[in-house]
């Protein structure tokens, strides 16, 4: 039902095409950005469509966040079909051009993307609106072609009925007789109460082509004449070409090309295959002047230098130092964190055509005005000669997020190293993906809390030590503020416990690899050391850890919801098996709740298997229960994997791991069972992609240490010795 | 030139004898619903049957394969096939779904051999498909009801 290779589309044109002459007639509806407004102009024009209706009765839902699996094709199309009284069997969803004048993420200002879990949050009101203003016109041309009161007219299922007089018709067929209507301004939107579509849980709308092979992702996209390229990069981060030797290369069957660009020697070859052995054959000389040569062990040591000294203060309230200083009983830990790969399931790749006066690039778009300009500016073009054709994408989790269109603009650079002489296909093999960068910076927090005689916490001090993922890139101005950056501290600073003296501070050492936003974000680092922690209080308290927590988070009631339902449905406190244990953690992220229960077992020979998570989330209004559910079983299976086995090692600046058999994901004979409850809530609706990763490892770790008395603050827990079964 | 059987069609292919089978289907006969997830044997994405037995092709040279009958997941057919496939659909398993065409043909595989699998039956069976979006939840809840649908 998905239209994964739009056709030319009628978004770009503007306005409402209502009685357009030919076939393409069609009813467009949309608002400005930023504005709960048509813009319906003297000219009648509307920009900003998000709804296409067309004579044939489909309901075409044009989507400005990419599909990665999480659910937002579906999502945003609900919230059309809903306001709209559409029939979920005629809506098919079509992806938006690059245009952030149009399709911007309303929380990120001028810019069109997806990430931070904002798709349907930011668009919630958005793509209502546009629905409800569509329904609003086909009444009015139903009143008008059968000349009776608007009022009288119902929409229900894709059909407009007038019961008075027994007449009724499909959507379609009032197409044409919605010429000239002008939208209204604020459409009168549902009662949710009324609501029929949300808050149920229908069908996605790409399983199908999902489960057929029809999918489109991009590594499937071909096009007339196009040559496949690999792309040797250095070995260590900020080597550079020196020289190389393609000779060997060129014997290949085959290859048709070697080029040296800014990012390594691309082999261009008729085929994957071909491309991949001409490229085993390349010799290629490295500059390794400016590069990174440090390995894991020496930038930890860096770092706990670091960490003996002072940071940019991040949040400081009364007097941690004297506070700990006085505090009853206290705690002190050091946590590690390595470097992680996002390891998406289809490994990255672009296909691009070009030419003097235009190009245009298919990929799995998620940041596609940033991708637009960055492969113009490479190409010497302007943006707007640009077309990106956004395609499934086969995982994300943040990889195809990069501030500088990585993956993109080297392709950009592949095709303009033959002068765009054929479309480019470059493809990235899975060694290429988890030697590629863009990791989740390794980390180092430094943790002292205290309590006083009746257990209370008193004192808190965590100091941070992590490279900023956000300087150098566009996001600093918004998202640096007095050499904070807001992604390293996230869920650290805003500690959801009531802490009378808290101090949070930070470096941000600069290191040659390259970082980035990995599922969940800085989350992923504080929500275990945090969780760990308190879990150590509790301890130190002699309190019960779900207890504790909820006694000493009480400004913080949709915590302490999720805390509650997870602990209840768990059935936190009755006995279990012999060698089992369970532990807790609670986090917030991108204003979603999540509280997770891990029960595991102790195996004979003392490895780990675990057995079941129990998950309790509060995302305000869940748009589709199933797809919320789908996502924290998603969240809870990523984060799992990684903190038992998982890191990105570096040895003389070279990447340990090159591909799963060291760098293994979770599999389906580990998988523990896993039961998501959803808070019932009628709040603006929140992201759900990635907050149910941040509070598994340490629900995990704290069960680990309630069965072993073993306290993990090493990751992953196989570096720990913790093994799993 | 490599001559085979895919999908009930007889093909043949002008291409280096250690091609991996992966790559003939995806490149050359453009059938792209077999996936490329890793080509060392770690992932599952590129399963496809030769001759009824779920294999990553990532593994198999061309050169190898002649005289073989391959099937991709467009040529799927057969009740088992569809009862996989309506169940895959009717829980809304995948996510991101690049991983799905191979979860689907090994999944076809284990259901042809053992209609009632057990979770440790599956588990033997689909350890070898990763699924990075962690649909395993529903793998093994979609597994059992196509069983259940081929038991009627
Ligand atoms: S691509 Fe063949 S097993 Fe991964
Ligand atoms: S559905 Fe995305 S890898 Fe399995």
């Amino acid at each position: 039902m998905m239209k994964s290779l739009s056709k030319e589309s009628h978004t770009s044109r503007r306005g409402f095409l209502l009685g357009a002459s030919g076939t393409a007639a069609a009813l467009v509806v949309g608002f400005r950005p930023g504005k709960a407004s048509l813009a319906a102009g003297g000219d009648g024009l509307v920009h900003n469509p998000f709804v296409r209706i067309t004579p044939d009765n489909v309901v075409t839902v044009i989507a400005k966040h990419f599909e990665t699996g999480q659910g937002s094709a579906t999502g945003l199309s609900t919230l059309v079909a809903e306001e709209l009284d559409a029939d979920w069997g005629q809506v098919v969803v079509e992806w938006a051009p690059a245009d952030a004048t149009v399709y911007n993420n309303l929380h990120w200002g001028a810019f069109q993307g997806t990430g931070g879990s904002s798709a349907i949050a930011n668009s919630f009101m958005q793509y209502r609106k546009a629905g409800a203003a569509a329904r609003d016109i086909l009444v009015r041309a139903a009143a008008g072609a059968w000349k009776v009161p608007a009022v009288e007219i119902k929409a229900a299922k894709g059909r407009l009925i007038h019961e008075v007089s027994g007449r009724d018709a499909s959507f379609g067929e009032m197409v044409p007789h919605a010429a000239g209507l002008q939208a209204v301004e604020e459409p009168t939107l549902k009662d949710p109460a009324k609501f029929g579509l949300i808050g149920k849980s229908i069908p996605r709308k790409d399983t199908l082509a999902k489960t057929t092979g029809e999918a489109v992702f991009a590594l499937d996209v071909r096009v007339p004449g196009m040559v496949t390229a690999v792309l040797q990069r250095p070995p260590k981060f900020g080597g550079k070409v020196a020289s190389f030797d393609a000779s060997e290369t060129m014997k290949v069957r085959g290859v048709v090309d070697v080029k040296s660009v800014e990012r390594g020697v691309a082999v261009y070859a008729k085929n994957t295959w071909a491309a991949i052995k001409g490229r085993e054959a390349l010799q290629v000389v490295w500059d390794e002047t400016g590069a990174e040569l440090r390995g894991t062990d020496e930038i930890f040591a860096d770092y706990e230098a670091l960490a003996k000294q002072a940071g940019a203060v991040a949040r400081q309230d009364g007097d941690a130092g004297t506070a700990l200083a006085q505090a009853s009983k206290k705690v002190a830990a050091t946590f590690r964190f390595p470097y992680l790969a996002h390891a998406p399931m289809e490994p990255l790749n672009c296909v691009i055509r070009s030419d003097d006066r235009s190009a245009e690039v298919w990929t799995g778009s998620q940041f596609p005005t940033m991708e637009q300009g960055v492969t113009a500016a490479i190409l010497g073009l302007k943006p707007e000669q640009v077309k990106i054709h956004t395609v499934y994408a086969g995982g994300s989790f943040g990889r195809r997020a990069t501030p500088n269109a990585d993956y993109v603009a080297e392709a950009a650079m592949v095709a303009k190293a033959i002068d765009g002489r054929s479309p480019v296909h470059l493809v990235w093999t899975r060694e290429d993906d988890i030697r590629g960068g863009f990791y989740r910076p390794l980390n180092l927090h430094r943790v002292e809390a205290g309590i006083d005689e009746q257990g209370h916490p008193v004192g808190w001090h965590q100091r941070i030590v992590g490279q900023s993922i956000l300087a150098g890139t566009p996001f600093e101005e918004f998202l640096i503020k007095d050499g904070i950056d807001a992604t390293s501290v996230e869920g650290a600073q805003n500690l959801s416990y009531y802490m009378p003296n808290i101090t949070v501070d930070l470096h941000s050492p600069k290191v040659g690899v390259p970082v980035l936003w990995w599922r969940s974000v800085g989350h992923t680092h504080t929500g275990y050391s945090t969780e760990v922690m308190i879990d150590m209080l509790a301890e130190l308290a002699g309190e019960d850890p779900v207890e504790y927590r909820l006694k000493h988070m009480k400004d913080h009631p949709r915590h302490q919801g999720v805390l509650r339902l997870a602990a209840e449905k768990a059935d936190w406190g009755s006995e279990l098996p012999e060698g089992w244990a369970r532990g807790v953690a609670v986090h917030e992220s991108f204003n979603s709740y999540v509280a997770e229960i891990a029960e595991i077992a102790v195996e004979d020979g003392g490895a780990i298997r675990v057995k079941r998570i129990v998950c309790a989330v509060d995302c305000g209004l869940a748009i589709n229960p199933d797809v919320v559910v789908a996502q924290m079983e998603s969240g809870i299976v990523y984060g799992l994997g990684t903190a038992i086995r998982n890191a990105v090692t570096f040895d003389g600046g070279e990447v340990e791991q090159d591909n799963f058999p060291v760098y293994e994901p979770l599999r389906i004979s580990e998988m523990p069972e896993i039961e998501v409850h959803i808070v019932a809530s009628s709040e603006a609706p929140t992201g759900v992609g990635e907050p149910g990763t941040p509070p598994v490892a340490p629900a995990v770790a704290n069960a680990v240490y309630a069965a072993k008395g073993e306290r993990i603050f090493t990751l992953p827990f196989s570096e720990s010795g913790v093994e799993f079964a | 030139m490599y001559e085979l059987k895919i999908n009930g069609e007889t093909r043949s292919v002008d291409v280096d004898g250690d091609t991996p089978l992966l790559w003939v289907i995806r490149d050359e006969l453009n059938l792209t619903g077999t996936k490329f997830g890793c080509g060392v044997a770690a992932c599952g994405a590129c399963t496809v049957h030769v001759n009824g037995e779920p294999t990553r092709s990532c593994q198999l040279p061309i050169e190898d394969a002649a005289g073989l009958e391959v099937t991709t997941i467009e040529g799927l057919d057969g009740p088992v096939a569809q009862a996989v496939q309506a169940a895959w659909q009717e829980i809304d398993v995948p996510q991101c779904g690049y991983c799905q065409s191979g979860q689907i043909m090994q999944a076809i595989g284990l259901l042809s051999e053992n209609p009632k699998p057990s979770d440790a039956d599956i588990d033997n069976s689909m350890a070898g498909n990763i699924c990075r979006c962690g649909t395993y939840v529903r793998i093994r809840g979609a597994i059992h009801k196509a069983a259940g649908k081929l038991e009627i």
